[in-house]
């Protein structure tokens, strides 16, 4: 099984180089006459926690979704590593090595837990369907790892007894915390996550903190979209804020925070 | 084209409208393909034969009648065959194959009841005479053109101007909302398979009067029934009646130039391009291609 | 033995049938199996039961080259069909593969060379039981392979989830198409080994009811497991033979009562048992699952 992420050319090489695993140039997009992205320019470095934060409806699952292949931007580049991939379908992107969770959790349902993480290893399997009906070794090797890989998987979302259980059965928290698993097992450069704390108790949002700064560390970068703001001041590196699809602060998160064009896109949100 | 062969496609047109609206009504309130349809149309005929030939009736009492009787099995087929898998998540593929279940049950109690043999109504149910109206148009054409139209004018009237039309739209947009703002769905849903079957029992019994009754018949129109609402928009009446008429028409015209065996080419050809080229059909809006 | 022997006289056909029935029920399966209900299997049945006819009397092939035909021209037709066609949803596949069908039907019927309508008869019989049995035992075999494998997972995935299934990099639409593809070819294989162990083939056999039985096998067998489609295609098909017996007694036609139990069992187990007879002992053992996790 291959143990890192795919296709590095000495192009995409370069670009990392400059920091930037994921860079948006002036994206937009807008269905019907409703613009709910208008001119996003912000980047990603690799290995960094970036958050991507604002009022309901300012465009943050859009983004998401242009970057992840369901939508394509109606103008604007985005760059992953060197390679323009705006406009791709979702698969091609995972294979760029982008992986995301969902708003409302996508797990596949009669799948077991270990099962939903195995299939998040898709693009790292090797061995070919002539090996597995011939039953042979390598194939079976493979597979015992894959299996493996997902429970380790599970242990780190702290899930390791839950491996056996169709996913449909499980608890709301335990189904985020399966999606994050399913989504590092394909070994991203970057990992895309939608509002993974939503319905989460203390304890297990401190965990999601924990989980995605180790992440970090490790080289795989963070696009993560959340309303929790204390988790996102405590975990992000950088922070964009979007508001009625435009960025209107992108920095670090204690100057964010002061920005008196965020504090208004806020609370005029709230009043 | 002659005026006999624009009669003759009218005619055949008419039927097809008048089958599609039913099929596509329910489509358009549920989501789901009803495939027993053909089955009610095929024993709304027998029905009316029945009334005809055992009772004396003329065809006058024995057509509404029979609406009416078929209108009632399709509330029976609501209540057994779809409301129960109304909840589930597969609902609409679910309800084909439990249509298909009905439609075959159906099938066989027909065979039972009626025998495998082809019947015609009596000779004299529908005057014989014919028309010269430019060229040679049967009376019988006529008038299966004209109640598909009275039919057709009723539906309009019921959908747009009477409050079980709005519920039944209300319903069609989101069976949530309708009920949040006090629609009795369940009842809405009832009604419109009410209606449907009722439109595909009088289909069926205007084509038993234009050729003959037996218990295969609704094979025929069973698939180009499907390619005129998806021709026309799964969902839209008005997509049916356009659709319908025109596949009549052309049809006839086909097989004027061409000949019989081309007849049934028109409806399937046609199908497959506008799903290839424009699924939602030419009038139709539903989302038909994947997430 | 020699009971045995009288048995198989008797019943051969029924038999074969079942084995004919399984494989046509196991090709509706490979696309269910990703969560599309696709029901062009009768044309495909129809192109390789002609295809195979023709070979073999007007062209005086071997039969195993015959049945290589009937495998590879359904396949081979299944690719420009699906392209355009699996990327509808639901019943709009399940309608435009239908018309396919039908199609493929009307095209015979008003093919002369082919003698219409009446079809073509005089058709050597060329298929052994063992024949039939030995595709379904590979069919089932590969079919057995493909699940809880990385490509079986995608494809139960791709039922499950499609958008999700897309993330994890998984081409739906390549698989999509495998999938029909097999089972175009499954379906061929069927309809070739049919033509040769009947005698003759006629457009009749092809219509819209063909592929209902087809469907009908798979869901009441249940499509979650590959045998489960085996399993009611034998149900199905040694029922009628049983009700032949009996329908005397009751005072029915033998078949009437035919199609009755046929819509009665199909509709009982879409209301009750949605997940077909295969998810019987299934369900046994995830219910001891999740008391085991709890």
């Amino acid at each position: 099984m291959n143990p890192g992420p795919p296709g590095r050319s000495s192009g995409e090489a370069a670009a990392e180089s400059n920091g930037a695993v994921l860079r948006l140039e002036d994206v937009h997009r807008s269905f019907g006459g409703v613009r709910a992205v208008a001119g996003a320019t912000f980047a990603v470095a690799a290995g960094e926690v970036h958050g991507l934060i604002g009022p309901n409806g300012a465009g943050k699952t859009t983004l998401l979704n242009l970057v992840s292949g369901f939508l394509a931007p109606g103008a604007g580049r985005i760059l992953l590593g060197a390679r323009d991939a705006g406009g791709l379908p979702p698969h091609e992107v995972a294979a760029l090595g982008v992986s995301r969770t969902f708003q409302n959790i996508r797990l596949f349902p009669d799948l077991s837990a270990r099962d939903n993480v195995v299939v998040g290893q898709h693009l790292r399997r090797r061995a070919s369907f002539a090996a597995r009906l011939l039953f042979l070794p390598g194939a079976r090797n493979e597979e015992r790892a894959a299996q493996e890989e997902a429970e380790r998987l599970l242990a780190r979302v702290g899930l390791e007894d839950r491996a056996r259980a169709h996913a449909r059965h499980l608890s709301y928290g335990e189904q985020r915390r399966v999606e994050i698993a399913r989504a590092l097992a394909s070994a991203p450069r970057l990992l895309l996550l939608d509002e993974p704390t939503a319905g989460m108790n203390p304890v297990e949002v401190e965990a999601v903190a924990r989980l995605i700064r180790q992440v970090a560390a490790a080289g795989t970068s963070v696009l993560l979209v959340e309303h929790n703001v204390r988790l996102v001041m405590e975990v992000c590196d950088r922070l964009t804020v979007l508001h009625f699809g435009k960025v209107i602060a992108d920095g670090a998160p204690a100057a964010v925070a002061r920005d008196p064009a965020v504090i208004a896109a806020y609370l005029g949100d709230a009043a | 084209m002659s005026i006999q062969q624009l009669v003759n496609g009218l005619f055949v047109g008419s039927m097809y409208a008048v089958f599609a609206l039913g099929y596509t009504l329910v489509f358009g309130v549920l989501d789901i393909l009803n495939l027993a349809h053909a089955a009610v149309f095929m024993a709304a005929s027998f029905v009316a034969l029945t009334l005809v030939e055992a009772l004396g009736l003329s065809i006058l009492a024995a057509l509404p009648i029979a609406m009416v009787a078929a209108g009632l099995l399709g509330l029976v087929l609501e209540r057994i065959a779809f409301r129960p898998l109304r909840a589930r998540a597969d609902s609409n593929i679910a309800g084909l194959i439990s249509s298909l279940a009905m439609a075959t049950i159906l099938g066989a109690i027909a065979h039972e009841l009626w025998g495998p043999n082809v019947t015609r109504f009596p000779f004299d149910t529908l005057p014989n005479a014919t028309e010269r109206l430019g060229g040679i148009v049967s009376r019988m054409q006529l008038t299966v053109i004209a109640v598909a139209l009275v039919l057709v004018l009723a539906l309009t009237w019921l959908v747009q101007r009477t409050r079980l039309g709005r519920e039944l739209r209300a319903v069609a947009e989101s069976p949530r909302a309708a009920q949040v703002v006090g629609v009795n769905v369940d009842r809405a849903i009832a009604a419109s398979f009410f209606i449907s079957s009722a439109l595909g029992g009088a289909a069926g019994i205007l084509y038993g009067l234009a050729y003959d009754v037996h218990v295969e018949m609704g094979r025929s129109v069973e698939l180009k029934g499907l390619a005129v609402i998806i021709v026309g928009g799964m969902g839209s009446m008005p997509g049916a009646v356009i659709a319908g008429i025109a596949l009549g028409v052309i049809e006839t015209l086909v097989v004027a130039q061409l000949g019989g065996s081309f007849r049934d080419v028109v409806s399937f050809a046609g199908l497959f391009l506008i799903l290839v080229l424009r699924p939602h059909g030419l009038l139709g809006a539903a989302a038909t291609r994947e997430a | 033995m020699e009971a045995l022997a009288t048995f198989y006289e008797t019943y051969q056909s029924t038999i074969a049938y079942v084995g004919l029935n399984a494989l046509l029920a196991l090709s509706v399966y490979t696309t269910l199996s990703c969560g599309q209900l696709a029901l062009g299997g009768a044309g495909f049945a129809a192109i390789g039961a002609y295809a195979s006819a023709l070979l073999t009397l007007r062209a005086g092939w071997p039969f195993p080259a015959v049945l290589l035909a009937a495998v590879v021209l359904p396949a081979l037709v299944a690719v420009p069909l699906g392209l355009p066609v699996l990327r509808l949803r639901g019943v709009f596949l399940a309608i435009a593969t239908i018309a396919f069908g039908e199609v493929v039907r009307l095209g015979i019927v008003n093919w002369d060379y082919v003698s219409g309508a009446e079809g073509l008869v005089g058709i050597p019989q060329k298929t052994g039981v063992w024949m039939i049995y030995l595709a379904l035992a590979l069919a089932l075999f590969v079919l057995g392979r493909l699940r809880g494998s990385r490509w079986g997972l995608a494809l139960e995935a791709i039922r499950e989830d499609e958008p999700a299934a897309r993330t994890m990099g998984i081409p739906v639409a390549r698989y999509k198409l495998a999938m029909l593809v097999a089972g175009a070819a499954l379906a061929g294989l069927a309809g070739a080994l049919e033509a040769h162990f009947t005698f003759m083939v006629a457009p009749s056999g092809f219509g819209f009811e063909k592929v209902v039985h087809m469907l009908v096998f798979a869901v009441v067998g249940g499509s979650l497991v590959h045998w489960g489609p085996v399993l009611g295609a034998a149900l199905l098909t040694l029922l009628p033979e049983i009700l032949r017996e009996v329908a005397p007694r009751v005072g029915l036609e033998p078949g009437p009562l035919r199609q009755l139990v046929n819509g009665v069992v199909l509709l009982l187990v879409i209301l009750f048992l949605p997940r077909g007879l295969a998810s019987l002992p299934l369900r046994g053992r995830a219910r001891r699952a999740r008391w085991v996790e709890s």
